[in-house]
């Protein structure tokens, strides 16, 4: 699975402007709802769901990365978009380093496959630290998008 | 020094989700607390054992039999923790509750 097959451009935030945990989630949630990949009737319930997974351990993975997610019954198939904060949130990340990156994803309950699949396309993609790099330093929505864009083609890695 | 003991076991990926993040934090967790080399092997694909991203980078979806390989003075017990850890399914039944808020 490539970006381009989960990620939706019009949801990318390249200046988060929140700065705490529920924050950044609800950021990026609103922005999936503005792009019309979820229904303004849902935001409150896939808010608490992905708040509620992070509570089991946070998804805070490293490198300044982190993969808030929740499986929706609201949505048909997998949603999902990047944001970058340019001063880094506290997500209580496993190295205890601030989040600058972050990919939201929103799962149909009966695709676990596509969840996985998306999983290891973003795990695989973080492997380079040069899409790293030019990700946190992206200024601009159409920025991500392009690098994006260069990862789905092999550009890295 | 002791002797470097190689040990493998074929296990099951047995959860519904299979191995997605928190299952795969879990078997990182439980590997980093051995001295052994542990790795994943999944056909041609081999990956560091200790690594949630390499982990997740196999796609095990339910039913994947993996390959868990240890080398090292502690490689038996390390392989048989691992199996054990798949047998339980990573406790993994949180996220499916919550997909009912």
């Amino acid at each position: 699975m490539k970006f381009r097959d989960f990620v939706s451009y019009e949801a990318i935030r390249a200046a988060l402007e929140a700065e705490d945990k529920p924050g950044v989630i609800r950021e990026m949630t609103k922005a999936l709802l503005d792009a019309g990949r979820i229904k303004s009737s849902e935001i409150e319930g896939i808010v608490k769901a992905v708040m509620k997974r992070e509570e089991l351990g946070s998804t805070g993975i490293g490198r300044g990365v982190a993969v808030p997610h929740t499986k929706h019954p609201s949505v048909d198939r997998l949603v999902g978009t990047v944001g970058v904060s340019q001063e880094g949130v506290d997500f209580d990340s496993l190295d205890g380093e601030k989040v600058q990156l972050f990919f939201i994803l929103i799962s149909p309950p009966d695709r676990p496959g596509d969840h996985l699949r998306a999983l290891e396309n973003i795990s695989r993609q973080l492997r380079d630290e040069t899409f790293c790099k030019f990700l946190k330093q992206a200024k601009t929505s159409e920025d991500v998008r392009q690098l994006l864009d260069e990862a789905d083609n092999n550009h890295f890695s | 020094m002791m002797s470097e003991a190689k040990l493998s076991r074929t296990v099951v990926v047995a959860n519904p989700n299979g191995l997605h993040m928190r299952p795969a934090s879990l078997i990182a967790k439980l590997a980093n607390q051995f001295q052994s080399k542990i790795e994943l092997v999944r056909g041609q694909e081999r990956v560091d054992g200790k690594s949630m991203l390499e982990i997740v980078t196999l796609v095990a979806e339910h039913g994947t039999n993996l390959t868990i390989e240890a080398s090292g003075p502690d490689a038996e017990a390390a392989v048989e923790a691992l199996a054990v850890l798949f047998a339980s399914q990573f406790a993994d039944v949180e996220e499916e509750t919550s997909k009912d808020p």
